[in-house]
């Protein structure tokens, strides 16, 4: 990305006051400032996680055992619905960085075909989501009306790694607060790029010169994605 | 919209044809070591679940690594940060690493304690 940031400029008129020291617009770095703020958010909900995963370190459930399902299938797949749902955020993060490149070639038809292909691929990531509720809170026999042996908040069905100790009551409600956090951002974040896609259609931006609120929202959107890596290792692999 | 009293810096992120097929031509590669990686931990976390050989302290280490580059290119690329300047960049990394190294210490060093707390009261 060319532009202001990488002009070699001296520190003296970078930092003697009427200019930007970043070489960024307000609502840019409002936007990173707003996105340190949420990073701390989930970075005190993950270490909590890390906390009762070693203070619970003999019975917490292994998610190689839980997450083995698939839809229309019966077969045990560990891990490949989850692989997939993390595939579909990557995807639709790079149809987001596509459309903001787009926007600095003020190509507003290609950020309209992005745009619009990230707002799909968010929709499909909380589809995924809500499929792989229904079959976490179903319990291990896999049955949703059989309320016994459900997954709640205040019951944990899954047993711990050996199968059979009772597991780790934080197992369960780490795995609604924590999905359940990012899969709220996530809804937030379809719905700031619908708005955004609407605004790119009625010629917003092409009137103002300049795309950066692809930009912005696509940096909240990078966000979300960045999240999930981090819950994909800490929650699920480790 | 034109105003003389702040200096449009949006205006200036604008860039060619040419300089946009370099920067598609990142993107993919980003894209395809982001998918890979993934599919190495999914492959590795079932590895580790089926053959008890395999040392787990060795395993989750590897994840945490492969974790840190993926959310480096996303950050770096995708987040344009490594293309923002380097004072910005320093305002958004510094105090969110030193604060989030801290509270790790911290948390871990205590789950840890209270662990063999557990082990010790049979609880």
């Amino acid at each position: 990305m060319a532009g202001e940031a990488t002009k070699a400029i001296d520190t003296t008129t970078l930092w003697e006051g009427g200019r930007s020291p970043f070489s960024v617009s307000y609502g840019k770095m409002m936007m990173w400032f707003f996105l340190i703020s949420d990073a701390l958010t989930f970075g005190g909900l993950l270490v909590s996680l890390g906390f009762m995963k070693m203070k619970f370190a003999d019975t917490w459930p292994k998610s190689e055992h839980i997450f083995f399902h698939f839809p229309f299938t019966h077969a045990h797949l560990p891990l490949a619905y989850v692989a997939l749902m993390t595939f579909i955020l990557i995807v639709s993060s790079v149809t987001m960085v596509l459309a903001v490149e787009a926007g600095h070639r003020m190509d507003r038809k290609n950020v309209i075909l992005w745009l619009s292909l990230t707002v799909i691929g968010g929709l499909f990531f909380l589809g995924s989501q809500a499929w792989e509720w229904s079959s976490y809170i179903a319990g291990p026999d896999g049955d949703l009306t059989t309320w016994a042996d459900n997954a709640t908040l205040a019951q944990n069905p899954y047993p711990a790694a050996d199968g059979v100790t009772a597991g780790a009551a934080h197992y369960t409600q780490f795995f609604f607060f924590v999905t359940g956090f990012h899969g709220t951002h996530v809804f937030s974040g379809v719905v700031l790029n619908f708005i955004i896609l609407l605004n790119v259609i009625g010629g917003t931006y092409e009137k103002r010169g300049h795309y950066e609120m692809v930009e912005k929202v696509g940096l909240y959107w990078h966000f979300v994605d960045l999240v999930w890596v981090f819950v994909f290792t800490f929650y699920y692999l480790i | 919209m034109e105003r003389d009293d702040i200096i449009e810096y949006s205006l200036d992120a604008h860039h060619d044809e040419e300089a946009g097929k370099k920067i598609r031509k990142k993107i993919v590669f980003v894209t395809i070591l982001l998918t890979v990686v993934t599919a190495l931990e999914v492959g590795l976390g079932i590895m580790a679940s089926d053959y008890a050989g395999v040392k787990w302290e060795i395993v989750k280490w590897t994840f945490i690594v492969m974790t840190l580059v993926k959310a480096a290119y996303i950050v770096m690329v995708f987040m344009h940060l490594g293309d923002e300047r380097k004072a910005l960049r320093y305002v958004i990394l510094a105090p969110y690493a030193l604060f989030i190294i801290y509270l790790m210490f911290i948390a871990f060093s205590e789950a840890n304690v209270l662990f063999s707390i557990r082990q010790a009261l049979g609880l």
